[in-house]
């Protein structure tokens, strides 16, 4: 007596095994999306309206000009390096010892929880909304956005080090506990030199961050050369925008390439 | 005995040439740090920056308590928020997965022309971020979610993108070797083999993005793009600090709910 073998072959679903609850998500992601859909208002005048400064914005992107406009681009652009890197490095000094503290292996509890709070408060507001307060508490200008950044790094590095510190190798630092070291001794030589080069690299894609944040928050009137594109897309100065967007993009790669290199050289 | 010990040198941790260079390079780094710094604070107004204790008090007496009664007006933007990450991170990944087998070196059809036309579209599309994006489609479409909808598409195209296709190159060879020589086409190479490889880190790619896109759509209206942050424009312009301090309370709110629903799928999926 022979069983019927199948003759064909499905392919097994890969997520979610039970049929009801696959059924169920589908319709429920299908009636979200006809709400959500629906929800969305299109003037679809103003639409067409736009094509035609679509097209002459990707004109301009073509044909982007650099010259008109090159006194507010440069000044936007040195102020953004000039924040970028101060901001950065103040943001890296003071994150360690934050980072440190947050470490769950290094510190005692209420250290540990007063900095993993900083660490949340920091991570938890956008750069956007920091600059806006920074703006209206500092005046208009760099030193604005230097504090907005300054204040992103410290949660970010500060985050990404004390986990970093405790995922440690700990023999290293028993044995340096067994020679009878100091706390500074211990971080000196069992922590410092394990976790410096995750730090040099994590503050070269910081860098890299905090570059591309500070084109963002110059829109807010925090300086640097969002303020620059702000005005010239205000203007509908299309090829000037294009020249603003084209130098961001070329110093964002030119920043991806260069810290991996230097990240490969730091191992 | 003595003299022996006199002669043994002192560990040190490095040679005198490399501490040399070292102490160079940090020297170089805090010189270019002066430089930096005095040309950054050029144009500030120091009298404003001592100022800013008093300007903090100031606010934060206004602030509080927030009003809590505005709330009724908004749970439309707030609707709008989620909406405009929602289908900006599907409109994204519909874009950004026949990009992502593109630019994978393993998967791409032409390795001299397609792969670096995708490698460049990523790019260029990570290295602007979404608020450039809307406020470019704000002048182009007008203000309105559509604008947002788009920003937040364009700009997950690149970071789908990159960790798609990152993921692809990570795939095991030996299951496509195996679906290769039963003789599949090269469909079902993609469908049986590398796909199902993928999968879960697609998903897990997506929800991330989702949770990074609800926080970038609740700042987007602050240049046009509709949502709450259209809101939080409004409140700052007329200084109506109550309903400022109660919006950012709700972006914080949703900020954290939406991480902890992709925390949870993605630990589900990985």
């Amino acid at each position: 007596m022979s069983t019927a073998y199948p003759t064909t072959w499905r392919k097994p679903p890969q997520m979610i095994q039970s049929r009801g609850l696959r059924i169920a998500l589908a319709v429920g992601a299908v009636a979200y999306l006809v709400l959500a859909i629906g929800s969305v208002e299109v003037n679809w005048t103003r639409v067409i309206a736009g094509i035609e400064r679509a097209q002459r914005f990707v004109a301009g992107f073509l044909q982007p000009d650099f010259n008109t406009r090159w006194r507010d681009i440069s000044n936007g652009l040195m102020e953004s390096l000039t924040m970028t890197f101060t901001s950065t490095v103040v943001g890296v000094l003071i994150s360690i010892p934050i980072g440190v503290g947050a470490a769950r292996n290094l510190a005692p509890r209420w250290i540990y929880l007063i900095c993993r709070s900083i660490i949340a408060i920091s991570r938890a507001l956008q750069e956007i909304i920091v600059a806006i307060f920074f703006v209206a508490l500092f005046g208009f200008g760099a030193f604005a956005g230097f504090l907005t950044l300054t204040f992103a790094t410290i949660g970010f590095i500060g985050k990404l080090l004390a986990e970093d510190i405790e995922d440690i190798d700990e023999a290293q630092a028993e044995a340096i506990r067994a020679t009878g070291a100091s706390w500074l001794q211990l971080i000196t030589y069992a922590i410092q030199p394990q976790v410096m080069p995750r730090l040099i690299g994590l503050s070269l894609y910081r860098l890299d961050i905090n570059f591309r944040e500070s084109a963002v928050i110059g829109i807010v009137g925090a300086g640097g050369i969002g303020a620059a594109l702000n005005t010239s897309l205000s203007r509908y100065e299309y090829s000037s925008a294009g020249a603003i967007l084209l130098i961001i993009i070329a110093i964002v790669m030119m920043a991806e390439y260069s810290s991996g290199y230097l990240r490969k050289w730091v191992k | 005995m003595s003299i022996a010990s006199a002669e043994t040198p002192i560990w040190q941790h490095r040679t005198p040439r490399r501490r040399l260079m070292l102490w160079a390079g940090w020297l170089a780094c805090v010189a270019l740090f002066v430089w930096c710094w005095e040309r950054m604070t050029q144009r500030t107004i120091w009298a404003f920056v001592w100022d800013a204790p008093n300007a903090a008090a100031d606010i934060g007496s206004r602030a509080f308590p927030p009003r809590w009664s505005y709330m009724e007006r908004l749970w439309g933007p707030l609707w709008d928020t989620i909406n405009m990450a929602t289908l900006g991170t599907l409109l994204g990944i519909v874009m950004a997965v026949p990009l992502a087998f593109l630019a994978a070196s393993n998967t791409t059809p032409s390795r001299l022309i397609l792969r670096p036309i995708a490698l460049f579209i990523i790019v260029a599309s990570r290295s602007i971020n979404s608020l450039i994006w809307a406020l470019l489609l704000v002048s182009i479409l007008g203000p309105g979610i559509l604008a947002g909808i788009l920003a937040i598409a364009l700009r997950s195209i690149g970071f789908i993108g990159k960790l798609l296709y990152e993921a692809i190159e990570e795939t095991d060879i030996s299951q496509v070797e195996a679906i290769t020589a039963t003789g599949a086409s090269q469909s079902q190479i993609l469908t049986y083999g590398i796909v199902p490889q993928v999968l879960p880190a697609f998903y897990g790619i997506s929800v991330f993005r989702w949770d990074i896109n609800i926080r970038e759509s609740s700042i987007l209206g602050l240049v046009g793009a509709g949502g709450i942050g259209a809101q939080l424009n409004a409140s700052l312009n007329t200084l109506a600090w109550p309903q400022v301090s109660l919006i950012i309370l709700v972006i914080l709110g949703t900020v954290i709910v939406s991480e902890w629903v992709s925390a949870k799928v993605r630990h589900a999926v990985i």
